[in-house]
């Protein structure tokens, strides 16, 4: 599965993006969140309890309760701040 | 009933033209330009001058986001043309970032669905703002009246 990251959480993590295999205990987004912050701190650091930030699953807006099955790309992001 | 996402400027002139050729049933076109304001950022004790900002987005989402805003003014409201254009990359004061317009039968529809389409933009749409100071380079936060302004928009069921 790919994860991306975007805006300060880019940067913060240290990568656009990363081939991640996840366990299968990993069920949810919210799950992989928890799972990906021991990756590195940078990781801990931008996926941290109560930072702002948001996910889409497959290019859809997502909540941290959506299932990963079949989920080929997840994307962490601050709030939008376009137009 | 189109999107599009570049990282060029766009001729509005040319772009309402190309919109409502041949429609002969737009009355009313209704448009929105955004542009880069010059601004200026309290912060602690310094005052920064914002000069410039680089727009990142999620290509793939980004287009896919717009057309669903898009699909949800023509549900709302009987609109004849709809056409969204933002840009990406480094922007200046002054440069335009975003073009929305609406073509309607009447003017009433061109009006609200526009401001619409604006307001889901700026919440639902995947765009970040990187704005550069004399200070240093700062991500821009969520503005709270931009979800209120969305949120008008929400249907009650």
């Amino acid at each position: 599965m790919k994860v991306r990251y975007f805006a300060w959480m880019k940067r913060t993590v240290g990568v656009p993006e990363e081939d991640v295999a996840p366990p299968a205990e990993v069920a949810t987004v919210g799950d992989l969140v928890v799972w990906l912050r021991h990756r590195s701190p940078g990781h801990a650091e931008a996926l941290a309890e109560g930072a702002a930030f948001g996910a889409a699953v497959d290019q859809r807006t997502a909540t941290f309760d959506v299932k990963l099955a079949g989920v080929r790309e997840v994307a962490f992001f601050p709030p939008f701040t376009g137009g | 009933m189109s999107v599009r996402v570049q990282e060029a400027d766009f001729d509005v002139g040319a772009e309402l033209s190309h919109l409502t050729d041949g429609n002969k049933r737009i009355g009313g076109l209704a448009v929105f330009v955004g542009l880069v304001r010059e601004m200026h950022v309290r912060e602690g004790y310094h005052r920064d001058r914002v000069d410039a900002m680089t727009l990142e987005h999620y290509p793939g989402m980004t287009e896919r986001a717009l057309e669903e805003i898009e699909a949800e003014a023509r549900r709302r409201w009987p609109l004849e043309a709809t056409l969204i254009v933002h840009r990406y990359g480094r922007l200046e004061a002054g440069d335009r970032i975003v073009l929305v317009a609406v073509g309607s039968p009447h003017r009433e529809a061109a009006f609200e669905a526009c401001e619409f389409l604006v307001d889901w933009l700026k919440t639902k749409a995947p765009f970040w703002k990187l704005e550069e100071t004399p200070a240093g380079e700062k991500w821009v936060g969520a503005h709270v009246g931009d979800d209120a302004a969305a949120a008008r928009w929400e249907k009650k069921s």
